[in-house]
């Protein structure tokens, strides 16, 4: 008993070591520009066009189930047009940012884990080195960055699909007019709700991708590390993602 | 010259390299050869940094290749090429973006890399599939491509781990007769480690074998044949224990 807490807790403890070492070798390949520049580019349409279906089709579903279980709430108590202040909320404030990192978790933060557990095990990352490139600035930060800066131009997009296919769910499905619909949006809405949900979605695009890359390059053993490799990288993801969401909430909302 | 100068290296706890002790002089083709999973692949990474050893060192022209910082480290990766035992070519690039690579990191002009791809790929038989990807072609198009990338760099060495392990024999000579012309046209110095005792005798000037982490005899090609050490005799025999 006492042996495994005492190697649980070494393992802990050097996750955050490990963790802590590839950030600061990250910070030590930033100045390296010409390397990193114009792979960023790169990667942030692959991050875009990878991630942008998967996200509109979850906030246009979400958009439309909001829109029905707050009439259902409501029913007789609550004056019907603040259907739109609760989609509004709803989709800037938590749905747009987590439902969509969860789902690029999955999507984005998997396919750099085998991608760079791939090119581990191959010894790309190796060839790379022996080629004197630094694996940090030529395969992390334009990953990171990409992830920092897209997610958000994604999670603006989500929210744009979500409070639209909840507009149209309240035109036809809930005879709410749509002055109605935009006035409850308009009630209780304030700048913040716009840059809190996508200053949240940037953090998770940087956790998504930079776990990704941790777990990718500390792939070992074959195809069956790359495997591991890549469940690990979406549950540490979606883990991380749940506690930033609360420390968010918890450091900007109170 | 590279010199490892008492290399040690354990992984879990378990000593690969024991005090490994051996010099390349320049100009000369130095093969390792050994057992499976006694260390040959690892001895050859501390060369370009790849591995920090546990103790000792590899000294490379007079610099301490662990002691290097990342800056040093750099500068001495670029006087080396390293054919990969798998080639590692980048799966999402092609055949000259693979050899141009290493190039660009240089800062050469684009006409000059068009140059050095042209000429590295024909060294290695290989005009012509500038445009192919690494998924398209055979194993031992893939290795000579890793050739090429390699010596499109200019070296003053090239280290090759496992040039031939997992080709057929007809493509194992093409590559040892590659590796030859290589030190010919390039005059480079090499290091070599294979368990092909064919490929051994071919391209090397002097022939190591480590053996339980060191180093168990070192000496020239006809030296080795005619060698009176019993583990030795057995390898290069093939004979089982």
């Amino acid at each position: 008993m006492i042996l495994q807490i005492g190697r649980r807790t070494v393992a802990a403890v050097t996750a955050v070591g490990r963790f802590g070492h590839f950030v600061s070798d990250l910070g030590r390949a930033l100045p390296d520009v010409a390397t990193w520049g114009g792979l960023t580019v790169v990667q942030m349409r692959r991050v875009g066009v990878d991630s942008l279906p998967v996200a509109l089709f979850i906030a246009a579903f979400t958009g439309v189930v909001l829109a029905l279980q707050a009439s259902y709430t409501f029913t007789g108590t609550v004056p019907l047009y603040f259907v739109g202040t609760l989609v509004g909320k709803t989709m800037m404030l938590e749905l747009g940012p987590v439902l969509a990192g969860l789902a690029l978790a999955g999507r984005v933060g998997a396919s750099m884990a085998a991608e760079l557990g791939t090119m581990k095990v191959t010894e790309q990352v190796d060839a790379l080195e022996t080629l004197a490139y630094d694996p940090q600035s030529f395969l992390v930060i334009p990953r990171v960055l990409a992830g920092t800066l897209m997610f958000p131009v994604i999670v603006a997009l989500a929210i744009l699909v979500g409070i639209a296919t909840g507009w149209l769910a309240s035109l036809i499905l809930l005879d709410l007019s749509t002055q109605e619909f935009v006035k409850g949006l308009k009630l209780f809405y304030r700048f913040k709700d716009t840059w809190f949900g996508l200053f949240k979605s940037a953090t998770f695009g940087c956790t998504i991708t930079l776990v990704g890359c941790m777990v990718g390059l500390g792939t070992r053993g074959g195809a069956e590390g790359v495997g591991r490799s890549t469940t690990q990288a979406v549950v540490y993801s979606a883990v991380l993602l749940l506690v930033l969401d609360a420390f968010w909430a918890l450091v900007l909302l109170r | 010259m590279i010199q490892f100068a008492d290399l040690y290296k354990a992984f879990d706890g378990k000593p690969v390299l024991a005090g490994v002790t051996l010099d390349v002089q320049d100009g000369e083709t130095m093969v390792i050869i050994g057992y499976s999973g006694t260390g040959k692949s690892v001895a050859l990474k501390h060369v370009v940094g790849l591995l920090q050893p546990d103790a000792g060192d590899v000294i490379v022209d007079g610099r301490p290749v662990a002691a290097l910082d990342r800056a040093g480290l750099y500068g001495l990766r670029r006087e080396i090429g390293f054919v990969f035992q798998f080639a590692a070519l980048f799966d999402s690039m092609s055949v000259a973006d693979n050899v141009a690579l290493g190039l660009r990191r240089r800062g050469l002009s684009e006409d000059e890399i068009e140059e050095r791809i042209r000429e590295a790929l024909a060294l290695v038989d290989l005009t012509g599939t500038e445009q192919r990807m690494p998924a398209e072609l055979s194993g031992g198009m893939r290795k000579r491509v890793g050739i090429a990338r390699a010596i499109a760099l200019r070296p003053r060495y090239l280290l090759y781990d496992e040039p031939t392990t997992g080709l057929d024999p007809v493509t194992s000579a093409v590559m040892d007769q590659l590796m030859v012309r290589t030190r010919e046209h390039l005059g480079v110095t090499g290091i070599v480690v294979t368990h092909d005792m064919r490929s051994a005798y071919t391209v090397g000037d002097r022939i190591a074998m480590l053996y339980e982490g060191r180093i168990r005899q070192v000496g020239a090609v006809a030296e080795i044949q005619q060698t009176g050490d019993p583990v030795v005799r057995q390898f290069i025999e093939g004979r089982p224990a």
